[in-house]
């Protein structure tokens, strides 16, 4: 069970993330300007949070690498992954990954 | 109220319909996600209508189940929408005559495919009239289809059997916006070197390992800037 407080406080926060981000260059009234080496930044940090929260995610059971092959998100991923670099669109991804993962768990029991 | 039957509102509202299917289907994921993950129904609700950013909030789920530090979750998070940042940049060539209120306002509710709409619709970054109405239909047809179908997934999560692992299917979501991401090499070196960062310290006590992650993914990603700044400008 999620304790209440800390997850209260946690989305609060998370709120609060959202309106700093989207308003970011609209809370100022005047101009600011960002160093050149924090916009270059800025291009790879989005794509750095995103590996770094689903890759343990998609490859660790309890903390340790997957060790069996009967596990549906080796196979949820693989589906995912082809039908993006078929198709590029994210709701098909989507689809195909999770059509793949549930079959696995609830025909197979993966 | 005069924005709503200004016709460029219809115009926004219209165009927003098709893509937001997907939108639709992006937020039952994370309606069912959220309660999988084991957030009670008001926390649920509260996060869908408070937080409103789909990547955010699967970001954070597994940080909340495992106990994450606040700072990391919103550390995270913050990185996640860091495109919101660039957004806002272009959002004060339209709005920043307005007042600072309203502005936040607009920004708060300018979500991606806003943002996406938005852009082709004013290819010319000044002013218009016309851009106001156009914004606030496509938001009010966004907010409903990513709120109904949000909520849709938060009622009939219960529904479905823990077993299935269903809340995986967020993963799969941020897969999917993780790939449409990678445009180059560079994006390429910082993604796998996160992956590979994430996975090796994850032992790291207090979720560490994603912090260390997005700076060193960062990290590469500079360097190979700087090694490689004779390519010519990337565009941001």
């Amino acid at each position: 069970m999620i304790p209440g407080l800390y997850a209260t406080l946690g989305i609060a926060g998370l709120a609060a993330v959202t309106v700093v981000t989207r308003g970011f260059f609209l809370f100022s009234d005047r101009e600011i300007e960002l160093p050149a080496w924090a916009v270059q930044g800025l291009r790879y940090a989005p794509i750095a949070a995103l590996v770094a929260v689903i890759s343990p995610e998609i490859v660790l059971t309890d903390g340790a690498l997957i060790s069996t092959w009967q596990d549906a998100r080796i196979y949820a991923v693989v589906a995912a992954t082809a039908y993006f670099w078929w198709r590029r669109g994210i709701l098909g991804t989507i689809v195909t990954g999770t059509a793949v993962l549930l079959a696995l768990k609830i025909g197979l029991g993966w | 109220m005069s924005l709503v039957r200004h016709p460029e509102f219809r115009r926004g509202f219209n165009e927003m319909v098709a893509p937001s299917l997907g939108i639709a289907a992006w937020g039952l994921v994370t309606g069912v996600a959220m309660v999988k993950s084991g957030l009670s129904l008001p926390l649920a609700l509260a996060m869908t209508f408070l937080v409103y950013a789909g990547s955010a909030q699967l970001a954070a789920l597994p940080l909340i189940v495992a106990g994450a530090p606040l700072w990391v979750l919103w550390a995270t998070a913050f990185c996640v929408n860091l495109r919101f940042v660039i957004y806002s940049a272009h959002w004060r060539r339209y709005f920043g005559h307005l007042p600072r209120a309203q502005r936040l306002l607009l920004g708060y509710f300018a979500v991606d495919l806003s943002y996406v709409l938005f852009a082709r619709r004013f290819p010319e970054a000044v002013p218009q009239p016309e851009q106001l109405p156009y914004f606030w239909g496509g938001v009010v047809w966004n907010w409903i289809s990513w709120q109904g179908a949000s909520l849709l997934g938060i009622l009939i999560a219960d529904k479905v059997p823990t077993q299935w692992n269903l809340g995986f299917a967020g993963v799969l979501a941020l897969l999917g916006v993780t790939y449409s991401l990678l445009s180059d090499k560079k994006s390429w070196a910082a993604a796998g070197v996160a992956a590979v960062v994430a996975v090796a310290a994850f032992a790291l006590p207090l979720k560490l390992n994603i912090v260390t992650a997005i700076a060193a993914g960062v990290a590469i990603g500079l360097l190979l800037e700087r090694k490689f700044s004779d390519t010519g400008p990337e565009r941001v």
